[in-house]
């Protein structure tokens, strides 16, 4: 049961760190219908810069804030300098660019902060077990996370839903030539959806930190999961991304906990340990498959076009 | 088209001179490292062939080529472990099960389109993927030693560097032959209607999933014979080799030399590889260069390599 509940909010944890992720991406996707495959390369940047920033000012919170303000700065640079030119090319195009970019950000992090990986250390505030049931401890680090994802995903609901900004950003993804028509500088739209993507990416690497290791690459693995969620999700659609990220956290992260054992009835215990964690690995992607077979715009189209 | 013909087929006629007298030249000089490398980039190029004529002809975006890669090699590894060393079984299998995992997964991607099929050929690559690195059997994560490589008699001996390069470039030329010939028959035709304009193309009458279904196939059998080879060049076959990043080189190496062109994706191949291969001689740090390269490439070169011959031709 104590197993059953902390793996749960493992999974809740991780998945709302996929959400963040794939929020940006689908964000950037529906509105400048633009494949991001570098948005990983953000995600890395962000612990990088965290892990460098808390290191030179010695505080954990600042040191965050600035990581955040970096990455933020580097998305809309690189908006800025390429990318804004590769809208309305052809998606191979920007999976060709972009792939470029993860090339040249693994090589520029291995040149800067060298091939070993970092370690972000925690503050000793964070570090304290807490007592969410009776009985049952779980790290403050990983609950801390839970909420400020969820606040975040809270404050991205409000200002997409209830804002002038998310209402062009809305518009934006349902019909992009209308909002230009209609006199919005979209330019600009395009540059802070962009840059608020890139935050978003900034933010999830910053926080992953601690729990893993910062290295290079670390952005790869986890935005083939987020173009998962956005795909079951739908492209475009913030809500379906939410959902579609929860479940694959939870599917993964318990399937990681829980298959070695169920296997273990089955299979000899060498056999398991191996073929356990590539099981887990595939139920998403079989998911995926299945999502797409069946319905193949994702769980929640966003616009119908 | 026809002004464009000149400077791209000299420059097709110059590559393919150039790759058969390679190891005229590695013997001569007693380059023994440049056949070694050129083995490799005929074998890749032989798999960006094959993924051209789904990508460039028939609009297929598919980012899970390298599964084949992988499907063929580990056929190969396999058989080898198991003591069936006869390359004629060895590359049947091969072939055989390329196509059969390009028959399972066409048929169920082909029911989505544009960024939707590139993630879920992405998503079965990965699947793919998981399921070699679950193969404790057969080395999991580490991958699979090749012991012996695959055994054609007296025929030929993929032992001998030279014989091995020659079988090697005989398969790519074939393939590129053989793609020749579908792409101007009337299977090819239809096939390149239907990245026109598919909605038309079914209006006239013609099963589009199943034209779609079977160019899925060839494409992905003829890199399962890469795959083959590949394994029997590295002697070693691992996950690693169907992992997203290879299906982006393989991408990248189409996009480089010209979609839809028939030699394009050879050139593309053969550049990308040695310009990897350069760059990482001149700095450690040659992805930093290759990356913003591709950006350029993308920005500023459309079409291509055989694109900016044509406009070359013609400007």
């Amino acid at each position: 049961m104590l197993l059953v509940v902390e793996q749960f909010l493992n999974g809740l944890q991780f998945g709302l760190l996929l959400f963040l992720l794939a929020a940006g991406l689908t964000l950037v996707f529906g509105i400048m219908d633009f494949v991001n495959l570098a948005h990983g390369s953000l995600y890395m940047m962000g612990a990088y810069f965290a892990a460098t920033f808390v290191a030179w000012t010695g505080s954990f919170l600042a040191g965050a804030l600035l990581a955040l303000g970096a990455t933020l700065l580097l998305g809309v640079v690189l908006e800025f300098v390429a990318l804004r030119h590769l809208y309305g090319r052809d998606h191979l195009d920007h999976v060709l660019a972009t792939f470029g970019l993860i090339l040249f950000f693994n090589e520029a992090v291995r040149l800067i902060w060298g091939p070993a990986g970092l370690a972000l250390p925690l503050p000793s505030w964070l570090t304290v077990p807490v007592t969410i049931l009776p009985g049952i401890h779980y790290p403050a680090y990983r609950l801390a996370i839970i909420v400020v994802a969820l606040l975040v995903a809270l404050l991205l609901y409000l200002g997409v839903m209830r804002t002038r900004i998310g209402m062009l950003i809305r518009a934006g993804a349902s019909n992009r030539e209308m909002i230009g028509a209609l006199g919005i500088n979209i330019k600009l739209l395009y540059t802070l959806v962009f840059g608020l993507g890139a935050a978003l990416a900034g933010l999830a690497g910053l926080m992953q930190a601690p729990i893993l290791t910062v290295q290079i690459g670390m952005g790869e693995n986890i935005l083939i999961l987020a173009f998962v969620v956005i795909v079951i999700g739908g492209i475009g659609s913030i809500r379906g991304a939410f959902i579609a990220a929860i479940l694959i956290g939870l599917i993964d992260t318990m399937g990681r906990a829980f298959l070695p054992n169920l296997l273990r009835q089955v299979l000899s215990s060498a056999a398991a340990s191996t073929a356990a964690p590539a099981m887990s690995s595939m139920m998403i992607y079989l998911l995926m498959a299945i999502v797409l077979v069946a319905r193949p715009e994702g769980l929640f189209p966003a616009s119908r076009r | 088209m026809k002004s464009s013909l000149n400077v791209s087929a000299f420059v097709a006629a110059l590559v393919v001179a150039g790759l058969v007298l390679l190891p005229v030249y590695s013997n001569l000089t007693g380059n023994i490292f440049i056949l070694t490398l050129f083995t490799r980039i005929v074998i890749l190029a032989l798999a960006a062939v094959s993924l051209n004529l789904i990508l460039g002809y028939g609009g297929m975006p598919s980012f899970g080529h390298a599964a084949y890669l992988g499907i063929g090699g580990y056929a190969v590894g396999i058989l080898a472990q198991e003591g069936i060393g006869s390359g004629y079984a060895q590359f049947a299998v091969a072939l055989a099960a390329s196509a059969a995992y390009a028959l399972v997964i066409g048929a169920l991607s082909l029911r989505t389109r544009g960024v939707y099929f590139i993630m879920i050929t992405l998503a079965f690559a990965q699947m793919a993927y998981y399921v070699a690195s679950g193969l404790a059997r057969y080395g999991g994560d580490d991958g699979l030693t090749i012991y012996t490589r695959s055994d054609f008699g007296s025929l030929i001996s993929l032992s001998n560097r030279v014989q091995f390069y020659y079988l090697c470039l005989a398969c790519l030329l074939a393939t590129v032959f053989l793609i020749w010939r579908i792409v101007n028959s009337r299977f090819g035709l239809v096939v390149q209607g239907l990245r026109s304009n598919e909605q038309r193309m079914q209006a006239i009458g013609f099963p589009s999933k199943r034209y779609k279904l079977v160019a899925f196939v060839i494409a992905g059998t003829l890199c399962g014979l890469s795959g083959a080879l590949l394994a029997n060049n590295t002697d070693f076959v691992s996950p690693a080799v169907m992992y997203w990043t290879r299906s982006g080189d393989l991408m990248v190496m189409v996009i480089l030399g010209g979609m839809g062109t028939l030699v394009g994706p050879v050139i593309g191949a053969v550049v990308y590889l040695l310009l990897e291969e350069l760059l990482s001689q001149i700095t450690e740090y040659w992805a930093l260069i290759m990356g913003p390269l591709l950006l350029l490439i993308v920005l500023f070169g459309r079409g291509g390599i055989m694109g900016l011959l044509g406009r070359l031709n013609r400007g």
